[in-house]
């Protein structure tokens, strides 16, 4: 059977579907906008195969956003096989996440991770600012918070607890 | 991965298991900590370490996986205690709070080292793991540091107890260095420096924090090894016993 096309998806059109895929820990950012979706490729037949990179290893939402990404493209009639595989092959930083899922980091007040802090900077979370004051009269209470990409901050300005999204 | 050779394969895979090992056994004891923290913080901390060194567990057994061993949970769940490669340090019991705390401390800075060691390996699958592990595992030294000079520069009995516990645990730490029987084909292949290189490294860096927190290093410590032949401690069986009971009763078990 000649499969007849209606629409020639580009890489573009499947990255437009990826947005509507929220991070199911924190659903205000889509894992397009956390940059966790490194490779997209499109074949002549519509066929989609998608790579994500891991945030944490031990990420248990990992297993589900692949779920996830494979549901979202299965609504497209037009698509063909769609495989979806996790690689380490980029290596993912908080540097990837754009600059609307910074926003959204902090409208869900979050604290969005400090940028180009490479690996061995440990100091840059003394000073998070705070997300709800902007201050950055702040302590870190502690690396580790509810979510393993986030860590606990106090704000001595406004004197709320807040999280922040760990550079790593 | 065809620039291995057997003898590359199984030095390779006697370097995953035992770094796998390592994290799946030390990962299960911070889990221990669920719920009993001493506080809500130390509570959250060691919980999530514990899920970091499970992951990075399951995807170095994956690497396995791909040279030909079973697959992840069944390596994880069906080895009895000779089949594991785990150091003792990894296996005791979490004891006190001072005693997880030390270990932790000693362990992670070794296990941080040997990721960053492992960045620039031959071996380009394990090499993409240790970059991001590395960037991972840089907060569980923070933490194990942060406390470690906290703690020892809190009151006598902080002091004493953090002296104690390092005491106690220091043999420990030097059997995580128990040479391998590969160590050559490891270096020549530069698919790793060695357990000697890793040690070097980690005696510099961990003198220099033990000495800055006010704390003694034991004399004539004798390296607690055996751990990466399969010769453990009586703590270990018991538990792999109870971390693998949901799978011993339904291998299909999911959630």
């Amino acid at each position: 059977m000649v499969k007849i096309l209606q629409t020639k998806y580009t890489e573009n059109d499947i990255r437009t579907c990826l947005k509507e895929v929220k991070d199911p820990e924190i659903p205000p950012i889509s894992i397009v906008d956390l940059g966790i979706v490194t490779k997209i490729n499109v074949s002549e037949s519509n066929d989609v195969h998608v790579t994500l990179t891991p945030t944490f290893a031990g990420c248990p939402a990992l297993k589900i956003m692949e779920e996830l990404v494979k549901a979202r493209l299965e609504k497209e009639e037009a698509l063909g096989k769609i495989t979806v595989e996790t690689s380490f092959e980029t290596t993912w930083t908080t540097d990837l996440i754009s600059e609307e899922g910074r926003e959204a980091l902090l409208k869900h007040g979050l604290a969005p991770p400090k940028q180009n802090v490479g690996y061995m900077e440990l100091d840059v979370l003394s000073d998070t600012p705070c997300p709800f004051c902007s201050s950055r009269n702040t302590t870190l209470k502690s690396p580790f918070g509810p979510t393993l990409c986030r860590s606990l901050h106090y704000c001595n300005n406004c004197l709320q607890a807040f999280e922040g999204f760990k550079p790593v | 991965m065809d620039f291995f050779n057997d003898k590359h394969v199984e030095a390779a895979k006697d370097l995953l298991y035992k770094m796998a090992d390592d994290q799946l056994i030390i990962g299960h004891r911070n889990s221990e900590w669920t719920g009993l923290g001493p506080i809500l913080e130390e509570d959250i901390a060691f919980s999530s370490m514990a899920q970091d060194k499970l992951g990075q567990s399951e995807h170095l057994y994956n690497l396995l996986h791909e040279l030909g061993e079973a697959d992840a949970d069944t390596v994880a769940f069906t080895r009895n205690e000779k089949q594991f490669h785990c150091c003792h340090l990894v296996e005791l019991p979490i004891g006190e709070y001072d005693f997880s705390l030390i270990r932790h401390f000693l362990f992670d800075m070794a296990e941080a080292i040997r990721f960053e060691m492992l960045v620039d390996s031959s071996y380009e699958n394990l090499a993409r793991l240790a970059r991001k592990f590395k960037g991972e595992i840089k907060y569980h030294t923070m933490h194990a540091n942060t406390w470690v000079q906290q703690l020892a520069n809190g009151n006598e009995e902080s002091k004493a107890r953090m002296q104690s516990a390092l005491n106690m645990a220091w043999p420990l730490a030097l059997g995580i260095f128990e040479p391998g029987q590969h160590e050559s084909v490891l270096a020549e292949a530069t698919i790793f420096a060695g357990e000697a290189a890793l040690q070097e490294k980690w005696t510099a860096e961990i003198t220099a924090l033990i000495t800055k927190a006010g704390l003694t290093i034991p004399n004539d410590a004798t390296p607690v090894y055996g751990g990466r032949t399969g010769t453990h401690t009586p703590h270990l069986q018991p538990l792999l016993d109870e971390m693998t009971e949901v799978y011993s009763i339904d291998p299909s078990a999911d959630w």
